[in-house]
């Protein structure tokens, strides 16, 4: 099929061993609604604009006197426009829809998969659990994006269906930007480190709140002599990221069972590169400080420190702002919005890090072209675009901001 | 909370669909023609999957040669499978809007409410 237009189907993402089969049905399931969200984003997502500029903003002019100032006063009129309601409603329930057919998708297997991870994990120093570790509120006051039982429930001993459905799911909401094994992110960091940086060679990696541990991977591919800690507060996730791990051949991560606001096992100055990915948002005032005196401590003189995030609010009109702060209201991300708009240079500073260290890149995720051909970067869905933002720093190497992009 | 068990076919079926914590929002004016739009949606979703079933049965036959490709498109039905179909689709579609055909049926016959049939037939 050589149509430039067509999407690629769900089938053709890698098949690790503990990744779940699909039927016909499924994987028709799943192409649906890959095509529902790209239907949505490209199709139905302009129009919101369109009402905003024709509708509702005359409306708020004429009320007020002036042009909208903030994303806040945005929604609170958006939410009375019959456009942005029905495309509001068809997104939140394709969202529901996902998780759905990925959870009957995998609880139709669960117990084959179960087996597969309980053996992977067997005796095995590459994943380390600790029961005492708890999940803090930012993971559990609500189900992040609406995915039920979030990262870290268990429906019986040793479950990992929350897992196993996030693995199924990502790209169904991201149509296969992130790749074969939706791993984009983290080869986005690979890919900018070998043409940016081919001569660092980190002995020691940190990846925070690595889920399934579909970005700590690329890295751990990258350097294959560095031994990589990905660490997560969530049981299931990391069991099941251990076991696929382990099947795709990668044996120099371990697996740590840690809430990154106590990493006191580990020693001042022991890691050479720490990274996020996609983390930042999924924190609280209180957590990140925390977090991130943490990644400064525990970072090297000379290490390097990547955030990969979407690009902040500052600058932004407020109707991008607006559209870029849907999913902090209805997508259960509550700190997406006030992450987005934290002077985070300020944030750092605070944190101990030098600002004069701060830089911001972009990394463009890179996909599998074998599979899905050149990614467009047009037509982008706010917030699930292959284009990341990164905050990054080396610590104690001042003026490195002009950083290129990958 | 996590106990060593298997879990039900039907403890399956709920788990698929369960809700993620935290309050679901609403967009549209009601909330009923929200959670219609839903049902709408699914059943739009369970077409694709059909036509996709059926486009890969037609590739089955295709490869066992026991039909040509695009030999479906061309397929005549005879007079009486049209006659048939029709039926079948005009029973479809009056399946499919049923509402609105006992809607128009209690239009037009002026039917009671229960409560005053109640009262009628209360009377001693």
């Amino acid at each position: 099929m050589s149509d430039t237009n067509a999407l690629p189907s769900w089938d053709v993402l890698t098949k690790h061993d503990v990744f779940p089969a699909a039927s016909h049905d499924e994987v028709a399931r799943l192409n649906f609604l890959t095509h529902l969200n790209v239907h949505l984003s490209s199709q139905i997502l302009p129009g919101v604009r369109t009402a905003f500029d024709k509708q509702v903003k005359p409306e708020i002019i004429a009320q007020t006197g002036k042009s909208p100032t903030s994303r806040h006063e945005v929604r609170k009129h958006m939410l009375n426009n019959g456009y942005f309601q029905m495309w509001s409603a068809l997104r939140r329930n394709t969202m529901e829809m996902r998780h759905q057919a990925a959870r009957a998708q995998v609880l139709g297997q669960i117990d084959d998969i179960v087996d597969k991870v309980n053996k992977a994990c067997e005796n095995d120093a590459n994943i380390q659990l600790d029961s005492s570790v708890g999940i803090p509120p930012n993971v559990g006051s609500v189900d992040i994006h609406c995915q039920p039982g979030c990262y870290y429930q268990e429906y019986f001993e040793d479950d990992v269906t929350v897992a196993a459905s996030y693995d199924v799911g990502l790209f169904v909401t991201t149509a296969g930007l992130l790749g074969a094994l939706s791993d984009g992110g983290g080869q986005g960091i690979a890919n900018w480190l070998k043409t940016q940086h081919p001569d660092f060679s980190p002995k020691r990696i940190l990846d925070i709140g690595c889920t399934v541990g579909h970005n700590a991977l690329p890295l751990a591919e990258h350097f294959p002599d560095a031994q990589v800690v990905a660490v997560d507060v969530a049981r299931p996730s990391l069991r099941y990221a251990h076991a696929r791990a382990k099947s795709l051949g990668v044996n120099n991560i371990q697996f740590v069972q840690a809430n990154a606001e106590d990493l006191s096992q580990y020693d001042d100055g022991s890691f050479d590169l720490i990274t996020t990915s996609m983390f930042l948002h999924e924190l609280s005032h209180q957590s990140m400080p925390k977090i991130l005196k943490n990644i400064q401590r525990l970072l090297a003189d000379g290490g390097l420190n990547l955030h990969l995030e979407q690009p902040q609010y500052a600058g932004m009109d407020v109707y991008q702002q607006f559209i870029r702060d849907w999913d902090t209201y209805f997508n259960n991300e509550p700190y997406w919005g006030p992450m987005h708009e934290l002077d985070l240079p300020k944030v750092f500073t605070e944190c101990g890090f030098d600002s004069n260290d701060l830089f911001d890149v972009g990394v463009v995720s890179k996909v599998d072209e074998k599979i899905f051909g050149k990614p467009k970067t047009d037509g982008e869905d706010y917030g699930r675009s292959p284009v990341w933002n990164a905050l990054g720093l080396w610590k104690g190497q001042h003026a490195k901001k002009s950083e290129n992009a990958a | 909370m996590s106990q060593k068990k298997i879990l039900t076919q039907s403890e399956k079926i709920n788990l698929a669909g369960s809700k993620a914590k935290g309050q679901r929002p609403y967009f549209l004016a009601d909330k009923q023609t929200e959670q219609a739009l839903s049902v709408a949606m699914t059943l739009a979703m369970e077409l694709s999957v059909t036509k996709e079933r059926l486009a890969s049965l037609e590739c089955m036959l295709v490869d066992k040669g026991l039909i040509e490709k695009g030999q479906l498109d061309h397929y005549q039905p005879s007079k009486e499978e049209v006659a048939k179909r029709s039926l079948e689709t005009q029973a479809y579609l009056a399946r499919v809007l049923r509402m609105m055909q006992q809607d128009k049926e209690e239009l037009e016959n002026n039917d009671p409410d229960m409560q005053t049939v109640q009262d009628e037939l209360t009377k001693w």
